[in-house]
């Protein structure tokens, strides 16, 4: 087991430098550099000058790179590439925004962080009750009007685009209610400072994001514990007349829920993907609207940076997965 | 000779009765109901999709103007006179509208509100006839936001556009993307899964890496990212795209950037390749252990030949079901990073890029639902059609399923990836 986990931590290293390796030259192949995109190619000269040295374009960008006139690799010691990749490692320093303010991207997630935390773990709470309980229910009582709706459900779920149904939530919202959630004019409040508030805040984009995810841990449960129930051992518990809540709850639902385990971490990529989509509709300043308007702005350090934090925190949730998975059920041996 | 002759009729023998075939499909259909609606609405995708210039009522493009008469004119104007006071209607500077069939247009000042209407200048094309008091104003107005009615059945949007011909457009753009992704993503993705299966060792290990980079990101991440980077105006893939490749510059089947729309389509079709090389690979490995490989290259059969005339056609059905599942997948795609502003340039038919519209959406607040709503109805019931589909088609197959009635629950969510 620990051979294992070294093992692929060792693997994350090079992927992870072909994470970096690919975001970095991706944003580097746009016609003008990040100093052009942000002054317009009407700047002068000598703007363009500062500028680069400010932000330190004018450093080669690679740190191994083929002279075009001489073909031999020279090494250079310092160069974007590595500078920016040496400073988020050693230093935890995730560059610096590019607009006006110049804000540091370090500074920015501090404050951001916090919502997009608090989205997703609401999230996998919402998507974990929405989709364990139905799917069960709809196990145990399979060919029931329950199981019929939990399974229509989950199609639903699955089909509606999360954008729409956030669209949805909220005009409907306040055409019907006359309710929009706090944040639009309001701005995010801690949930230290006013719990009901923020809660009010959090409540529907956790759902609408939580939809798609149930309705897939909803499948999942439904088809592990219908596999789980042909089990001799739960023929075994059933003989030795234990009521049926002990047998679902204990016997079944436990051994049931190890994949939805490894589901819910392969999720976490459907997570952010939906935190960028979600916080921009709902107006939740945390680290997807960031990231959206950094690419829409053209921010090219902002969206560098914050595309290699996604990568490594995917793969990072991947890798702890597979972990908890052998950890969960001590049949599984990684060799 | 005799041979080609006789295999039809041994075809023939085994084919059941047509009335008992209609029969069983009847019985089956009939068993998944839901799998039937889900067959009717990708039907109805593709048939929207593919006659989408033939059954739009109006131009999903043009703006539409109607002539609406206002009997609101409430001065009446002399021969010479140029300025006239109005009641109602929208009048801005170089409207044309008649007044008893004399054409007139608004001409700078600005109209001015008064205490008994606004007050406009106007200039006459001739100046013969007087007109009364009284007299009906008729205009060209653009008929923006109309509830749906029976010549609208979706209403229109802001821009006075007919929202159910912008639907339709809409499938053709979504088939259009979500086919051009899937054929090349596939294809890609297959070509590399062969390859890197068959030959294994370093080209096995390179590739797959490559796969595991690319598989690190978020797909949404990931092609918002490359979206920005390959959309741009002057990217150099645009620029050999449009200059190095006979792919139309301008309007195509209707669509007027379709150049910006193909290379979204081209990214999300990278996202499938890289899910597809690793599907396709795995299956590889297992078939390339086959005697039949090694029979082959006992016999002298090249590489190539092994490849595609043994492992190929073996992996063919896998990669027409993945392709199919991913179908929906990528339409998903497409409508979210349109909807976020990155994918398809704003104004084009697109499901996405509707339900992005920022005054669509600001008039959505005030209770004009319709240009929002049917877009993302028609994106969800696309989705939903193949996920029912899909489920239908499990469960047919299925054998431990067959028979349960309702659709199978079984595997992961089909039709949502990374959305």
């Amino acid at each position: 087991m620990r051979d294992y986990i070294v093992r692929r931590l060792l693997i994350l290293v090079p992927v992870m430098i072909g994470v970096s390796l690919l975001t970095f030259s991706l944003f580097n192949i746009i016609p003008g550099d990040a100093c052009v995109l942000r002054l317009g190619f009407g700047s002068t000269p000598e703007t363009l000058k500062a500028c680069r040295e400010a932000h330190g374009l004018n450093r080669p960008l690679f740190p191994v790179s083929i002279n075009s006139d001489l073909p031999v690799i020279h090494v250079q010691g310092d160069s974007q590439y590595g500078g920016w990749l040496w400073d988020i490692v050693a230093h935890q320093d995730l560059g610096q925004s590019l607009a006006e303010g110049g804000a540091k991207v370090s500074t920015e997630l501090e404050r951001r962080l916090p919502i997009t935390l608090e989205l997703m773990i609401m999230t996998v709470i919402f998507a974990l009750v929405l989709g364990i309980l139905p799917g069960m229910l709809s196990a145990i009582r399979p060919n029931t009007p329950i199981d019929w709706v939990a399974r229509v459900l989950s199609v639903l779920w699955l089909s509606i685009p999360s954008f729409y149904l956030a669209i949805l939530m909220i005009t409907f919202g306040l055409l019907w209610f006359g309710w929009t959630p706090p944040q639009f004019g309001r701005g995010y409040v801690p949930f230290m400072d006013d719990p009901w508030v923020n809660l009010q805040q959090f409540v529907f984009p956790a759902l609408v994001l939580s939809v798609g995810i149930a309705a897939v841990i909803m499948r999942l449960t439904r088809s592990a514990m219908l596999e789980v129930l042909r089990n001799d051992y739960i023929r075994t518990a059933w003989s030795k007349g234990l009521r049926e809540r002990t047998v679902v709850w204990r016997h079944a639902l436990k051994n049931a829920l190890i994949p939805v385990v490894t589901l819910i971490g392969l999720q976490i990529g459907a997570l952010i993907g939906g935190a960028v989509i979600i916080e921009s509709v709902y107006n939740l300043n945390g680290v997807g609207k960031y990231t959206l308007e950094a690419i829409i702005r053209r921010d090219l350090f902002v969206v560098q940076s914050l595309t290699l934090m996604f990568a490594f925190v995917y793969v990072s949730c991947n890798l702890f997965v597979d972990i908890a998975y052998a950890w969960l059920d001590p049949r599984i041996h990684y060799n | 000779m005799a041979r080609e002759v006789a295999l039809p009729l041994e075809i023939e023998e085994e084919r059941p009765e047509p009335r008992k075939r209609w029969k069983r499909l009847l019985s089956t259909a009939r068993k998944h109901p839901l799998g039937v609606f889900g067959l009717g609405c990708v039907s109805l995708l593709f048939f929207c999709g593919i006659f989408a210039d033939l059954i739009v009522p109006f131009d999903p493009e043009a703006t539409l103007r109607e002539r609406q008469t206002y009997g609101s004119l409430v001065k009446a104007i002399e021969p010479n006179d140029t300025r006239l006071t109005i009641a109602d209607a929208q009048l801005e500077v170089g409207t044309n509208f008649d007044i008893d069939g004399e054409r007139m247009s608004v001409v700078p000042p600005a109209p001015k509100v008064s205490g008994t209407g606004t007050i406009i200048n106007v200039q006459r094309a001739s100046s013969q006839s007087a007109h009364e008091a009284g007299a009906a104003l008729e205009l060209d107005t653009a008929i923006a936001n109309i509830k749906p009615s029976w010549s609208h059945p979706f209403g229109t949007d802001h821009n006075a556009k007919d929202v159910l011909s912008r639907v339709i457009f809409g499938a053709r753009i979504s088939l259009l993307i979500g086919l051009t992704a899937i054929i090349t993503g596939v294809t890609a993705g297959a070509f590399f899964g062969v390859i890197s299966g068959y030959f294994g060792k370093i080209v096995d290990t390179i590739i797959q890496r490559c796969v595991d980079i690319l598989l690190a990101f978020p797909a949404v991440v990931l092609l918002l990212a490359i979206i920005t980077v390959v959309g741009d105006e002057d990217s150099s893939v645009r620029r050999f795209l449009a200059n190095n490749t006979p792919l139309p510059k301008g309007e195509f089947l209707g669509i007027p950037t379709f150049l910006d729309v193909f290379i979204v389509a081209l990214v999300i079709g990278l996202a499938v390749a890289v899910f597809t090389t690793r599907v396709v690979r795995g299956a590889v490995l297992s078939i390339k252990e086959n005697v039949y490989v090694d029979a082959a290259r006992a016999m002298g059969a090249s590489d190539a030949r092994i490849m595609w005339r043994h492992i190929f056609p073996n992996v063919a059905a896998l990669v027409v079901i993945l392709g199919s599942v991913l179908l929906p997948v990528a339409i998903l795609a497409e409508a979210a990073i349109s909807f976020l502003g990155v994918g398809v340039p704003l104004g084009t038919p697109s499901w996405g890029a509707d339900l992005s519209d920022e005054k669509s959406r600001q008039n959505m607040l005030e209770g004009i639902w319709w240009p929002v709503f049917f877009p993302g109805l028609a994106l969800s019931l696309v989705v939903l059609g193949f996920n029912m589909l899909g489920d239908a088609f499990r469960d047919l197959s299925d054998p431990r399923l067959r028979g349960s009635g309702l659709g199978g629950g079984g595997g992961g969510g089909a039709g949502r990836g990374p959305i």
